[in-house]
């Protein structure tokens, strides 16, 4: 058996034994959250005695990401982790009542395993870094400043809310939506040019772009404002993008690692760069604390043949949060393991085909 | 399968994602072309200037007869298109088998570009009064009778987003390069075909290719790259319907043209011998297969309207879909799904005022909308109109479709809304007097003028001299004592 087999089947086993943990973990009536607590008797089946291996997660109904809307929030929270301290997270909410995640420690052990992907000569420890993307009750705010820490340095942020941007777009008010995303360029700029000695940042392609191209117009780089590696997020980062970023926009001398992500999931990373894929991203969810499956688009239980599209359906297994399968609004294609990363993985990733006409997509 | 790259001020650049251009009738796949990501055209942007300085180490003069000769080899020569060659029976072809348009409408929109393309210099004469070509080139300089006069180009380069619908629209961007300013193009997804073999054409001819730049893009990116286009751009034209319209209202970077309205008018002199025109308003209506925003779509009249309404429909109304390489095909295909469908539904809601009355529907043997297995038709529709106020009285679709509307001769002006086209027919002096002094009427004919005669030594929608260029105050001595 190769390397990579064994890597994988070692990895199936682990997810096996993490998936039965977690669903006694919050369908035991001492440590569950409310909300799962009161559906346990309706699904026909004992998730504490018929849920043994990762598959028979597909025994329970999608999970509809509705039903993370309104309060109270508190029934989210495992009555295991009451005493914790807790964040609310939101996403949407542009217009109605946004879709909330309760969390503790989550966001903070997602990012620090990132961390771990991110090559350290290009993300120095203990440099400094930018964030450019949502303020807000957003989770990447927090996240991408417990990563900075993490990694021993600190965040600079800039305030950006993406619901005015997406209320603006809506409106057809694009030369505001534009005088916003300058707005959020110039306190970039500001950041970066007050000595703060930032080595590494986030951002959303679009934003990267806008700071790239203010930078290009003001005689400089990305590089020579000191940035030697980027993270950066989001269904715009195409293959197209990530090759105009890397020979146009940053060049070869600052590093760009793609990543996929949502406020349920946690954060899927980019497979390192080879010239050999030609730009194809392909993103691995960090298992066994979530998987990323590519389903069918007419059969969710069904994953598709390797190299197959289909819709991208998530499941978060944590202490903190269980979703035993949910429709992402994207769709791509399933990818084999690799050797990093020893599970499937998506690639292609995009707005679902269906949904495509109808998103807004603003500054991030 | 021919394979056509993205154009980046002259330089051919291929990228990571493709679109397939599909013959609406077979799916036959007929093209790829790359796709452009919005950072590419901001990108290239930043180097416009290099454009114009380009193209000004030409004259006018000499970019004028280039453009002459360029028009020859668009409508007569086999050119280079991306990675294979197409002659003109196979722009004619690949052109109506993406568009919908008939093969022979394509052929005549195509003699209509070399047209405009040969005659340069007379238009450039007429759009400018005359004025000598070194004053666009340097910036200033006298005319003859002494008076110095200065012209400043607004943009290094103008943008172009343009409709995969129409392709009679192109004779609208040919001006720019002989007037040495760069040119940015971002096709329409249906529509690859006439930007890049206009532009092999002009580089035949000896245009410098590094003075355009192309970026095609499919339905999903397309308002990401117009978007582009227009933001950096600091003058472009775009192409779209009337939420677009409104959006570009006040910009003066940005020209928008969207539907026409375009109507005649029959004043009460000639409403009673209305037969006489009846061949020029039937032309109006269904030439190009009512396409075009100077396409007639309103038909006004203080009388007879229900006779010209019906003798309009006896004529259209059996009008029925042709194969597309049918020289009598009058009747273009919708290639976007349901976009017919939605239109019909719409006529349909209109009819039931009581104030309309459909007229062709008894000349047609059958339906209005013609489903087929990858595209849609529509049949020539007029409708009779009583009231001027009623919605359908002043709308506008992208097929033969006209509405014969009642309306006292002193309210045409007042009722009639915006009209790109206005062919007024009459010789009563004082309601000529009006028509002139009409500031909704765009372009205005006086006289037996259908309106999609365009003459093109007069300007479309604004003069693009002045939209590209302002005239400004320029002295090199002081002026005389006073």
């Amino acid at each position: 058996m190769s390397d990579l087999s064994t890597q994988v089947n070692a990895a199936k086993e682990a997810l096996d034994a993490h998936t039965v943990k977690m669903v006694q973990w919050h369908f035991n009536p001492e440590t569950g959250s409310p909300f799962w607590l009161d559906q346990a008797g309706d699904f026909g089946f004992d998730p504490l005695t018929d849920i043994t291996c990762f598959d028979d997660l597909k025994k329970f109904p999608l999970f509809e990401d509705d039903s993370l809307r309104g309060g109270p929030v508190q029934r989210w929270i495992p009555k295991g982790l009451a005493d914790k301290p807790a964040y609310v997270f939101e996403t949407g909410g542009t217009t109605g009542i946004p879709k909330s995640r309760v969390v503790m420690d989550d966001f903070r052990i997602d990012y620090e395993l990132f961390s771990e992907t991110l090559p350290d000569e290009m993300f120095p420890p203990g440099s400094n870094w930018l964030m450019l993307g949502p303020s807000g009750p957003r989770r990447l705010r927090l996240a991408v400043e417990h990563l900075a820490q993490h990694r021993g340095g600190i965040c600079f942020c800039v305030d950006l809310d993406p619901r005015w941007v997406v209320k603006l777009l809506k409106k057809g008010k694009t030369e505001e939506a534009k005088d916003y995303a300058a707005h959020v360029i110039d306190q970039a700029m500001t950041v970066l040019e007050a000595g703060h000695d930032i080595k590494c940042a986030f951002s959303t392609p679009k934003l990267l772009e806008a700071l790239a191209l203010r930078l290009i117009d003001n005689g400089s780089s990305v590089k020579e404002a000191g940035i030697t590696g980027i993270f950066c997020g989001g269904t715009e980062f195409t293959p197209q993008w990530y090759r105009f970023a890397r020979e146009e926009l940053l060049g070869p001398d600052v590093y760009i690692t793609p990543t996929y992500g949502n406020t349920l999931m946690g954060l899927a990373c980019g497979k390192p760069f080879d010239p050999a894929d030609d730009y194809k991203i392909t993103y691995y969810a960090p298992q066994p604390r979530a998987v990323v499956e590519v389903v069918d688009f007419d059969d969710h239980t069904q994953v598709v043949e390797p190299g197959g599209t289909g819709r991208v359906k998530l499941y978060t297994l944590t202490d903190e949060l269980f979703i035993p399968g949910f429709l992402e609004r994207d769709e791509g294609e399933r990818e084999e393991p690799h050797e990093k990363y020893p599970w499937d993985g998506v690639s292609s990733v995009r707005p679902f085909h269906v949904f495509a006409k109808t998103t807004t997509v603003g500054v991030y | 399968m021919i394979e056509i790259p993205i154009v980046r001020w002259g330089e051919p650049y291929e990228s990571m994602e493709k679109m397939d251009v599909v013959h609406f009738e077979s799916g036959e796949t007929l093209a790829q072309v790359h796709e452009a990501n919005a950072g590419l055209i901001r990108m290239d942007m930043r180097k416009a200037r290099r454009a114009r300085e380009i193209l000004r180490e030409f004259t006018i003069d000499q970019l004028v007869d280039m453009m002459a000769e360029a028009g020859e080899y668009y409508v007569n020569d086999t050119l280079p298109l991306g990675n294979g060659d197409q002659s003109p029976d196979d722009f004619c072809k690949m052109q109506s088998a993406t568009t919908g348009l008939p093969e022979h409408m394509c052929r005549m929109n195509m003699t209509k570009n070399a047209f405009v393309m040969k005659n340069m210099h007379q238009i450039l004469d007429a759009l400018t009064r005359g004025l000598p070509y070194n004053i666009l080139s340097d910036g200033y300089g006298k005319e003859e009778r002494g008076v110095m006069v200065s012209y400043q180009a607004n943009c290094n380069a103008a943008g172009w987003v343009l409709p995969s619908n129409s392709p009679g629209v192109h004779t609208l961007w040919l001006p720019v390069i002989p007037l040495q300013i760069g040119l940015v193009l971002k096709p329409g997804p249906q529509e690859p075909w006439t930007p890049f073999r206009m532009y092999e054409a002009f580089a035949k001819a000896g245009i410098p290719r590094e003075a355009i730049s192309i970026y095609p893009g499919g339905t999903a990116k397309g308002p990401e790259l117009g978007s582009a286009v227009l933001e950096t751009c600091e003058r472009s034209v775009i192409f779209g319907g009337l939420a677009t319209i409104e959006r570009y209202v006040g910009n003066p970077r940005v020209s928008a043209h969207g539907p026409g309205f375009s109507k005649i008018f029959l004043g009460d002199d000639k409403v009673d011998d209305w037969e006489k025109y009846i061949d020029l308003m039937a032309d109006s209506v269904y030439i190009n297969s009512g396409r075009s925003c100077i396409s007639c779509s309103g038909i006004w009249a203080s009388r007879h309207t229900a006779e010209i309404a019906d003798a309009l429909a006896q004529r259209l109304g059996p009008m029925t879909p042709l194969p597309m390489d049918n020289p009598e095909s009058g009747l273009a295909a919708f290639t976007i799904p349901g976009a017919a469908e939605a239109m019909t539904g719409q006529i349909d809601d209109g009819c039931k005022s009581d104030a309309v009355t459909e007229a062709t529907a008894q000349y047609r043997d059958g339906d209005r909308l013609v489903q087929d297995e990858r595209c849609d038709f529509l049949r020539p529709t007029v409708l009779h109109v009583t009231d001027p106020d009623d919605e359908m009285a002043d709308t506008e679709f992208m097929f033969p479709f006209c509405s014969v509307v009642e309306c006292p001769q002193d309210q045409f002006l007042d009722k009639a809304g915006y009209t790109l086209v206005g062919s007024l027919l009459s010789d009563d002096e004082a309601l000529g007097r009006t028509f002139l002094d009409a500031t909704n009427i765009d372009r205005l004919n006086i006289g037996d003028v259908k309106t999609i005669q365009l003459n093109w030594l007069q300007p479309h929608e604004g003069n693009i001299i002045d939209f590209l260029f302002r005239a400004r105050a320029f002295q090199d001595s002081p002026p005389p004592a006073h």
